[in-house]
């Protein structure tokens, strides 16, 4: 059974928005910091919401950023309304990506997002259906990690 | 004994880097460094307190490098970063430098002021 929410906050991210993107993981991490969660699991959230939200403006029109904090464990997930993925282990697979040449010159569509936000989750889960969207869902423990003195 | 690590102020009198962003947020110590121009590498890669090298000039550096607590850009071979990147920079207080150099002999320089990855 899921225990008490202590917090949460919802991020909106628009797509083709590349000027802005990042700021969510940006705002997620400073909230994060001042929770006086545990610096390594900020560290590998941050990397895992900056990939999450660049997918979103690379990829589709509209996302959601969710967190959540629960006293075990934080968990994120980012909603997208858009192409959505056809092929989810091809696209789990480093290097591989649909991202256009333009994309690629200013150094997104690298085929890094996904493999990168796996590896940083303690948790990683993926859904998609092709023409509506994406889901994602990250979760990342606290019950080791902040057990702090 | 850690060793005194060299200051980015010193970096750019050293390197001769143009700042382009304000200048009163450079007293911080290099931490170490990193050449990418791909996003999502130096997300995973780049280290709190390293100096960034890329050939990017787009605002979204400016996410990446806050995000990881770079101590500043170096933005190489004459490139410039566009004025949506220096707005955004100087609202987070980074520090976007530029050189003339290719990303090959601005490292190899940073190297010899004993900054390594």
């Amino acid at each position: 059974m899921d225990s008490e929410v202590v917090f949460k906050q919802e991020f909106e991210i628009n797509g083709g928005d590349f000027v802005n993107a990042g700021e969510s993981a940006s705002k997620l991490k400073n909230i994060l910091k001042e929770i006086g969660i545990d610096t390594d699991i900020i560290r590998r959230l941050a990397i895992a919401a900056y990939e999450a939200e660049v997918n979103v403006v690379t990829y589709a029109r509209h996302g959601i950023m969710r967190i959540l904090i629960y006293p075990e464990k934080i968990l994120l997930t980012v909603e997208d309304e858009g192409q959505g993925i056809k092929d989810i282990d091809l696209a789990m697979q480093p290097g591989y990506s649909t991202a256009t040449d333009e994309i690629r010159e200013m150094g997104f569509g690298a085929g890094l997002g996904l493999p990168n936000m796996k590896k940083n989750a303690d948790i990683f889960n993926i859904s998609s259906t092709v023409d509506k969207g994406t889901k994602l869902e990250i979760t990342m423990n606290l019950n080791d990690k902040n057990v702090r003195d | 004994m850690p060793e005194e690590k060299i200051k980015l102020s010193e970096v750019i009198k050293q390197l001769n880097l143009k700042i382009e962003c304000r200048e009163q947020f450079l007293d911080k110590e290099i931490q170490g460094g990193y050449v990418s121009d791909l996003l999502s590498d130096v997300m995973a890669n780049c280290k709190e307190g390293y100096i960034w090298i890329t050939l990017q000039g787009h605002p979204n550096i400016v996410a990446v490098a806050v995000l990881k607590e770079v101590a500043g850009i170096v933005i190489i071979n004459n490139r410039k970063p566009e004025e949506e990147t220096i707005k955004k920079a100087e609202a987070e207080k980074l520090p976007i430098m530029t050189s003339s150099l290719t990303a090959f002999e601005l490292v190899g320089k940073l190297y010899e002021l004993g900054i390594s990855g």
